[in-house]
C-alpha cells in the first residue's frame, strides 16, 4: 500500500489546490439539480435490431421477470438418499428436477439446457447440498435456460452456484452458507436473475456477476463475506432493492484487469440497504478482494456508467462510496487493454450518514492535502472524466471537484435489462449438413481420393439417393470394407444434423 | 490423382522415396487447388473455416465461455495455393541460413507440432532459451510468443526466421535464395498470381501464416462431449473436467474452452529448470515489473502431444504439471524476487486422487485428424523437416508417412 499512498499523494497535491479553488468559486447551486431532477437515466441497452420504442418500452416496463423460458411438463423428483446428478443425466430439455427435503451430498453439473432444479420447501425444510468441506463446488451448469432455486447449500470448498457461458439463467431462493469462494457466480452469461437469496461467510464476493450482460441481481440479503456483490467486467446490470451488511466490502462495480472481457458499463445501482460493512477482511492472500479496505459501502473501480441512487449508505469506517482507478487499488495486475480508470459515475439522490469515521491513512492523507475536515462519505482516488453528482452539499465528499451536477434525477426509465429468453443462434439445414461435413467428415474424407476413409464419390453411389440410410448408417457405423478402419459413431451429432449432413454429402461434387 | 498414387505408392513402399531428393524433377510440386479438411472454398477463392462451434455464439464475440461457445475470430480466408506454398515452405530447410532448420524441426507434426524438447534448439543447436509452442488452432490467437510480444502470425513467423538463435536467416537472404530456386519462383507465381513474380519476404510471411492457420483441432472427444455426447468422456473424465472447472482448481478461469486459453497473460511463478535464470517474460513486452515472470497462457489443445511443459520445459510430465499449482501460491519464486502471481494462483489443496483426474481430462483435448502430411520433398531438394538438430523422439527414424496416405495436397 506504501505505493498506493505515494501516488495518492501525488495526486492530492497537483490537483486539489485548483479543485479547492474552484469548489469555493463555482459551488452548483440547488436550484439547479432541481431542475434537472425530473429526467431520468438512459443509458440503456438495445437489442440487435431492436427499434428505439422498443428498447423503451422494454427497459421501463418491467414485465420481464423470468427470462429461463416456460417449464416443460417432464418431471422427475429426487428423494433424500437419492443422487440428483442421476436425475440430470436423464433429464430431457426442459425437465424439471424436484429435489425434496433432505441432505444431499455431491457436485451436480449440468451440461445441457433448460433444466430446472428445483428445491421443494416442505413446513420449511429445504433440500441441502452438503459439501462436508471436501466436494469443490455444488452446482455446476453450462448450458441455457438453467433455474436453480429453493436449496440450501453449505461447506463447499469452491462455489455455491458457478455458471459457465449459461445465457437466460435464474438463480433464486437460496440460502447460501459457508461455501468457500463465491457463493452464486454466474460467469460469461447473457440475461440473468439473481434474486431473493441468503448468503453469509463466503471468503470472496457472495454474489459474484463475472464477465456477463443483462443482469438483474435483487432481493438478496448478503452478509459477513468480503465482498456483498459485485459485479466485474459486465455490461447493463441493476443492482436493486438487497440488503448488504456486515461484510467487507458491501457493493463492487469493478473492472477487473487481465481477463479476456475488458469492459464494465451501464451498470445500476439502487435502492439498497448498505450497512455497516467493516468485517475484518477475510479475503485469500493474492485475490482481489483481499485489498478491499474494511469499511467500504459501494466500491467502484474503474467501472464507467455506473449509476448510484436512492441506497441508504451507513456505518462504514472508510467511506460510503469509494471510486478508484486500477493504479491507486491495491493486488492487481496490469493490463494494457483496459482502461484503467471510472468514466462518468453519477451518484444521484442516497442517504447517508455516519461513514468515514474511522478512515484509512491514504484518506486522510488526501483529505489533509485539501484542507478539509470532517468524516468522509463520498471518496474518489485517482483519474477519470465525465463523472456527475446530485445535492453534494448533503455528503461530505473527498475528491470529487470535477464531478459535475447529473443531467438526470433518477433512473425510472430502465426498470429492467433482462430480455426474453435470448434465442441460440439459428442456423439453417443446408448450412448446418455444410458445416457438419466440414468441420468433422472432411478430416476422414475426400472427394476424389482415399484419406482415412473411402472416398466421398464411393459412398454417394452407395447411398445415392436414400441420405436417411446414411444419417442412419453415421450414428451407428459398422465395418463395411476390410481395408479401412472403423468408423466412429457420429451420434452426438442430433437427427437433424446427421441427416443434413448426410444430404450435403450425397450432393458434393468435388 | 496421379501424383496421389505415386505418392502413396512412395510411401508403402519404401522410405527413402519420402526423403528429399535433389533429383526430384521440378514439374512434381504442384499447389493444391482445393481447400484442407475444414475449409470451404468461397466464390472468392479463399478457404473459409467451417467448424461445429459456429452453430454457437459468445458472449462480446470473445470467444470464451463453456462448452457450447463460439470460437474468437479466426484468420481465414487464404487461397489454396497459398496455404500449400505455405506447407512447402514450412518444412523446407531452405529457410534458415544453414539449411538445417525448417520450421518444422521445432514445429513437428508428429510431435503435436512442437518439438519434445524443453526448450528449442536453433542453428547449430543452441539453446534460444524458451518452449516451443504448439501451431495447432493458431488461427485463433491475436498474441503470439510467450511473452505476447507478436501481434499476427505474419509477424510471429519472422520472429523465428532471422533470430540470430534460431533460423539465422535474413530477409535479403532468404528472398535470394527463394527467387533463385526455380521451382519456388513458379509456385509463388500461382499462389501470389496479382504480385509481380519477384519473391518477397512478404509473400514468404503470408503462405506461412496461410500454412500455419490450417492448423485446426476442434475434433477431440471432448469436443464431441461439448456437442452433446454425453458417452464420450468417462467417468474419470469428466470428474477431471469437473474438477478442471471447478472454482477449487480454476483451471477454466485462464484455459478458457472452447479454445482453452483466454489469450491473456498471466504469472504463474513456475520455477526455471536447475541452473536457468529467471525467465521475466512480459515484463520485458509491456515494459511492466508488475508482469515478471507474465506469459502467455497456452491453449491445452493436444497438450498431452507437447511435453516438457510451461514455458522452459521444466515439467516433464502433465502430471508434474498440474502437480505445480497446488503446491502453494508463489512458492517456487526465487528469494528476493518480487512477483505478483495471478489471482487464481493460490492454494487449492488438490488431492492426487483430483490430480490424476486432471491428466485424464487433459488426455481428451487430443485431436489430430486435421493434421497435413509431411511433403515428401521440398523444392529446395533439401531433407523435408531439416537434418540437424532432430527432435530427440524423432532421431534415427526415417520422417514417417502420414496417415493421410496419398492424399491430394
Amino acid at each position: 500500500m506504501t505505493r498506493t499512498i505515494v501516488l495518492a499523494f501525488v495526486f492530492a497535491l497537483a490537483g486539489f489546490a485548483a479543485g479547492h479553488w474552484y469548489t469555493k468559486q463555482g459551488t452548483p447551486a440547488r436550484e439547479a439539480d432541481a431542475a434537472r431532477v425530473a429526467a431520468s437515466y438512459e443509458g440503456g441497452f438495445r437489442a440487435d435490431r431492436e427499434s428505439a420504442a422498443a428498447v423503451g418500452e422494454r427497459l421501463a416496463s418491467g414485465s420481464i421477470t423470468a427470462v429461463a423460458g416456460t417449464p416443460g411438463e417432464h418431471e422427475i423428483v429426487v428423494a433424500d438418499g437419492e443422487s440428483i446428478q442421476e436425475a440430470v443425466k436423464r433429464a430431457a430439455p426442459g425437465t424439471v428436477i424436484r429435489v425434496r427435503p433432505g441432505t444431499y451430498h455431491e457436485t451436480v453439473y449440468i451440461d445441457k439446457d433448460a433444466i430446472r432444479l428445483v428445491g421443494v420447501i416442505e413446513q420449511g425444510r429445504r433440500p441441502v447440498l452438503d459439501g462436508h468441506g471436501k466436494l469443490n463446488d455444488a452446482v455446476l451448469y453450462s448450458g441455457n435456460g438453467i433455474v436453480v432455486e429453493n436449496f440450501t447449500i453449505t461447506r463447499y470448498k469452491g462455489n455455491g452456484i458457478m455458471g459457465q457461458a449459461g445465457n437466460n439463467f435464474e438463480i433464486r431462493n437460496n440460502l447460501i452458507i459457508d461455501t468457500g469462494v463465491y457463493g452464486i457466480f454466474p460467469q460469461l452469461g447473457k440475461n440473468g436473475i439473481v434474486e431473493h437469496n441468503v448468503l453469509s461467510g463466503i471468503e470472496d464476493a457472495a454474489i459474484y456477476i463475472g464477465m456477463s450482460d443483462n443482469i438483474h441481481v435483487a432481493h438478496n440479503v448478503v452478509f459477513e463475506n468480503v465482498a456483498g456483490i459485485e459485479i466485474e467486467n459486465s455490461r447493463h446490470a441493476i443492482v436493486e432493492n438487497n440488503h448488504v451488511y456486515d461484510n467487507t466490502g458491501g457493493i463492487l462495480a469493478f473492472i477487473t484487469p487481465g481477463l479476456p472481457i475488458k469492459t464494465t458499463s451501464d451498470v445500476i445501482i439502487r435502492n439498497n440497504f448498505v450497512m455497516r460493512n467493516n468485517h475484518p477482511n477475510f479475503g485469500a492472500p493474492g485475490s482481489i478482494v483481499a485489498g478491499i479496505p474494511a469499511g467500504t459501502g459501494i466500491l467502484v473501480m474503474a467501472a464507467d456508467d455506473v449509476v448510484i441512487e436512492d441506497n441508504i449508505v451507513s456505518d462504514h469506517k472508510t467511506a460510503g462510496i469509494l471510486i478508484v482507478d486500477h493504479t491507486n487499488a491495491a493486488n492487481l495486475t496490469v493490463d494494457p487493454e483496459s482502461d484503467p480508470n471510472p468514466d462518468r459515475v453519477a451518484i444521484l439522490d442516497n442517504v447517508m450518514f455516519r461513514n468515514g469515521y474511522d478512515t484509512i491513512p491514504e484518506v486522510k492523507a488526501l483529505m489533509l492535502s485539501g484542507l478539509q475536515r470532517g468524516e468522509p462519505d463520498i471518496v474518489r482516488v485517482g483519474p477519470g472524466a465525465g463523472s456527475c453528482i446530485l445535492n453534494r452539499a448533503r455528503y461530505v465528499t473527498v475528491g470529487l471537484d470535477d464531478f459535475g451536477v447529473c443531467g438526470f434525477g433518477n433512473t425510472d426509465a430502465t426498470v429492467t435489462y433482462l430480455l426474453p429468453p435470448v434465442p441460440p443462434r439459428v442456423i439453417e439445414p443446408g448450412e448446418r449438413g455444410k458445416i457438419a461435413y466440414l468441420g468433422i467428415c472432411s478430416g476422414c474424407h475426400i472427394y476424389g481420393g482415399r484419406m482415412v476413409g473411402p472416398p466421398v464419390q464411393a459412398i454417394q453411389a452407395l447411398y445415392m439417393d436414400d441420405p436417411q440410410a446414411l444419417a442412419d448408417y453415421i450414428a451407428n457405423p459398422v465395418r463395411k470394407r476390410d481395408d479401412y478402419p472403423e468408423m466412429p459413431p457420429q451420434d452426438y451429432l442430433d437427427p437433424e444434423t446427421r441427416l443434413a449432413v448426410a444430404k450435403y454429402m450425397l450432393e458434393v461434387r468435388n | 490423382m496421379k501424383r496421389s498414387l505415386v505418392v502413396a505408392l512412395c510411401m508403402l513402399v519404401s522410405m527413402t522415396c519420402a526423403r528429399a531428393q535433389p533429383s526430384a524433377s521440378p514439374a512434381d510440386f504442384r499447389l493444391a487447388a482445393t481447400c484442407p479438411p475444414g475449409f470451404e472454398l468461397s466464390a472468392a477463392g479463399g478457404c473459409l473455416l467451417r467448424t461445429l462451434y459456429q452453430f454457437y455464439d459468445s458472449l462480446q464475440e470473445r470467444g470464451v465461455g463453456g462448452l457450447r461457445t463460439a470460437l474468437p475470430a479466426q484468420r481465414d480466408g487464404f487461397t489454396p495455393q497459398q496455404i500449400d506454398l505455405g506447407r512447402y515452405l514450412f518444412f523446407d530447410p531452405l529457410l534458415s541460413a544453414d539449411g538445417t532448420l525448417s520450421c518444422a524441426s521445432c514445429h513437428h507434426p508428429q510431435l503435436g507440432w512442437s518439438d519434445g524438447r524443453p526448450r528449442a534448439l536453433g542453428m547449430g543447436g543452441v539453446d534460444v532459451g524458451r518452449a516451443s509452442p504448439t501451431v495447432w488452432n493458431v488461427a485463433f490467437l491475436h498474441t503470439f510468443f510467450w511473452d505476447a510480444r507478436a501481434h499476427s502470425l505474419e509477424e510471429q513467423a519472422a520472429g523465428p526466421l532471422y533470430a540470430e538463435k534460431e533460423m539465422g536467416n535474413t530477409p535479403e537472404q532468404l528472398v535470394a535464395s527463394l527467387n533463385a530456386n526455380a521451382v519456388y519462383a513458379r509456385l509463388f507465381r500461382e499462389a501470389f498470381p496479382r504480385d509481380d513474380g519477384h519473391i518477397t519476404a512478404t509473400q514468404v510471411h503470408t503462405a506461412l501464416a496461410a500454412f500455419e492457420s490450417s492448423l485446426v483441432s476442434l475434433n477431440s472427444r471432448y469436443d464431441r462431449y461439448a456437442h452433446g455426447d454425453h458417452a464420450a468422456l468417462s467417468a474419470n473424465e469428466l470428474e477431471g473436467l469437473n474438477v478442471f472447472r471447478s472454482f477449487v482448481a480454476r483451471c477454466a478461469e485462464c484455459h478458457t474452452p472452447p479454445l482453452f486459453t483466454n489469450q491473456q497473460v498471466a504469472v504463474l511463478g513456475t520455477p526455471e529448470p536447475e541452473g536457468r535464470p529467471l525467465d521475466v517474460g512480459a515484463e520485458k513486452t509491456f515494459g511492466e515489473p508488475r508482469l515478471k515472470g507474465g506469459f502467455k497462457v497456452p491453449t491445452l489443445r493436444n497438450i498431452a502431444k507437447t511435453a516438457p511443459y510451461m514455458h522452459s520445459g521444466r515439467f516433464t510430465t502433465l502430471r508434474e504439471a498440474v502437480g505445480f499449482y497446488t503446491k502453494g501460491r508463489g512458492h517456487a519464486i526465487p528469494p528476493g524476487v518480487a512477483m505478483q502471481p495471478h489471482w487464481h494462483i493460490w492454494e487449492p489443496d488438490l488431492s492426487e486422487q483430483e490430480l490424476d483426474r486432471l491428466v485424464d481430462f487433459l488426455q481428451t483435448l487430443t485431436d489430430e485428424t486435421f493434421s497435413p502430411p509431411i511433403p515428401p520433398r521440398v523444392p529446395s531438394g533439401l531433407e523435408p523437416v531439416g537434418t540437424s538438430p532432430l527432435p530427440p523422439a524423432l532421431a534415427g527414424a526415417a520422417v514417417a508417412p502420414s496417415t493421410h496416405q496419398g492424399e491430394l495436397r
